[in-house]
């Protein structure tokens, strides 16, 4: 287990990566690479800082961290919805560029994404929501690609729920039909954004097996992000702890389980006060509320005038 | 105030305008831009014409009635006076055809059909449904926003010419089944004095102008629209005003150049 410092994508590489096309990372058990990566939504808030990750092909790595620490980024930055303000990011040996959309699609049709919400089209019922990408990027007549989307629906457990309306079905059967949408074009990649957020426990370990299936059966590299430690840890392969926009600890999970850095355990352990703190930085609480000016008050003044204050 | 505040403030508010004005010129080429793929995918238009244009013709058409009823009696009172109480059907058609057909119709579809595009991409935006559209290499711009662009241009002039119909109709009934002129009069001076090129065709040509405005203001408000419940909601609200009031200026322009030129 490494904990100190961004592990460099170059540790896992016998040579560095060339400016545009890597070569070795083709060959390379990296699917990708996230180089020394720096980026902010604007210029005085910086969500990721000099932060360096890979993911093995065909394993789950989980991406683990508080609320706002930059997991989703990440994965934004991994589809090219944003581009880094410094370093790279790699995708099979090509790096991303975000200003070139014909590449950018290219890339993105390799990979498929969970979303928080699971992100359905409410106009659509639950076949036309799996059918979706396959009728957008395939001319695949309707006798198969009906035949695919019971399959996917089957591989989630919601055959029966085909004909049903988004609104009508639950959260957790929600991100079920996200999953098979998701995984409809058989994709190389498929990253999960909180898949287990909100879900009910046994909704929760239904999406958890479900996740280390369907990567088993397919070969798919996949990413999860998220903050629920049991989950990740039962499922994944391997893992990155995130924290203020640097990654404090990596390893296999019973590596971090094992591990005595404070910042790894106090996550792990889900511990409200350690080297992250309870509170959001603020003034002493007794300056909070005034209590020192008033005590400072009285006695600036002279002791006799205060007397003559309350005498009258 | 200090002078100099105030002239800051001012440019400040006259680069903003610039700025949106530019970047909403920006978004209205990238949508033409997809609109050959929206025509080879028609059924997407079809469906948006249906749910922009259909759901439009309730409150059109009794507008419509409304405006013809109420031009036939205005009309006749002013009419009367210089003894040209027969004029009435062209009057009624003119004013239908050239003016209020297609100005009220945008007015309605701004608040109608514009605000439910407005509130359904805004709300697309917050759900992520356009981010995962994005992440699964579909452009929401021609898959989503093109389609509508196009079902609005082409709803718009149909549903002018429907309150102008209906108008017209609403006209006959005050004119000649209340008042009692002629019925013969009433038909002939308008099929006299309506141009097709110059009167029906100018009105169309705005319409289609309006349906362009009416429909991009719509979709770059949600397009843009901050993904909060009241990020949508202050879109919605800003589809109506920015709508109306370019409906307004482009009328006067419009007018000018069509109407204005000796014939």
């Amino acid at each position: 287990m490494s904990s100190a410092g961004s592990p460099s994508c170059s540790d896992q590489r016998t040579q560095p990566i060339a400016p545009r096309r890597v070569p070795n990372a083709v060959t390379s058990d990296d699917l990708i690479c996230i180089d020394r990566v720096t980026f902010g939504y604007d210029a005085g808030r910086t969500i990721l800082d000099d932060v360096s990750l890979a993911f093995r092909r065909g394993r789950i790595t989980a991406i683990m961290g508080g609320s706002g620490c930059g997991k989703t980024t990440l994965l934004r930055l991994i589809g090219g919805v944003h581009a880094p303000n410094k370093g790279r990011v790699v995708f099979d040996g090509d790096e991303i560029d975000t200003r070139n959309r014909e590449q950018l699609f290219r890339l993105r049709r390799r990979l498929g994404m969970l979303f928080q919400f699971g992100a359905l089209f409410t106009d659509l019922t639950v076949f036309e929501n799996v059918a979706f990408p396959l009728r957008e990027h395939t001319r695949l007549p309707e006798s198969m690609i009906r035949d695919i989307v019971l399959l996917k629906l089957n591989a989630v457990g919601l055959r029966g729920a085909a004909q049903l309306r988004i609104a009508e079905v639950s959260g957790g059967m929600a991100r079920r039909v996200a999953l098979a949408r998701a995984i409809a074009l058989d994709p190389e990649l498929i990253m999960y954004d909180e898949p287990f957020a909100g879900l009910d426990p046994i909704s929760m370990g239904v999406a958890a097996n479900l996740i280390r299936r369907l990567n088993d059966a397919t070969g798919a590299t996949s990413l999860i992000v998220s903050h629920d430690v049991k989950e990740c840890f039962l499922i994944s392969d391997y893992a990155y702890l995130i924290s203020s926009g640097r990654v404090v600890g990596h390893g296999t999970p019973a590596e971090l389980t094992a591990t005595d850095d404070p910042e790894v355990r106090q996550f792990i352990r889900g511990e409200p006060d350690g080297p992250v703190p309870f509170h959001y930085p603020a003034p002493p609480l007794a300056e909070g509320f005034g209590l020192q000016a008033r005590r400072a008050a009285p006695s600036a003044e002279p002791r006799s005038a205060q007397r003559g204050e309350r005498d009258r | 105030m200090n002078p100099h505040d105030l002239l800051a403030g001012l440019g400040r508010w006259a680069l903003g305008f610039l700025f949106r004005l530019g970047h909403g010129a920006f978004f209205l080429v990238e949508l033409l831009r997809n609109t050959p793929a929206s025509l080879r995918r028609f059924y997407l238009v079809v469906a948006q014409i249906h749910a922009i244009g259909n759901y439009s013709v309730v409150i059109i058409a009794a507008s419509g009635l409304a405006v013809g009823f109420v031009l036939a009696l205005q009309g006749y009172y002013t009419l009367s006076r210089y003894g040209a109480a027969e004029s009435l059907g062209l009057l009624v058609a003119l004013s239908l055809v050239r003016e209020l057909g297609p100005v009220v119709t945008a007015l309605l579809f701004a608040g109608r059909a514009g605000t439910s595009l407005t509130a359904e991409i805004g709300l697309m935006k917050a759900g992520e449904q356009l981010a995962a559209m994005e992440m699964m290499a579909i452009d929401p711009k021609q898959r989503v926003l093109a389609p509508r662009l196009l079902g609005g241009i082409i709803a718009m002039p149909l549903l002018a010419a429907m309150f102008s119909a209906v108008g017209i109709f609403g006209g006959y009934v005050v004119g000649v089944l209340m008042i009692g002129i002629d019925p013969g009069q009433f038909w002939s001076q308008m099929q006299a004095g309506v141009d097709v090129w110059d009167d029906v065709g100018n009105g169309i040509f705005k319409s289609l102008v309006f349906g362009v405005a009416c429909t991009v203001v719509a979709l770059y408000q949600g397009y843009e629209a901050e993904a909060t419940p009241e990020g949508v909601a202050k879109a919605t609200t800003r589809t109506v005003v920015i709508s109306s009031l370019a409906v307004l200026l482009l009328d006067f322009v419009l007018t000018a150049v069509m109407f204005s030129a000796p014939r």
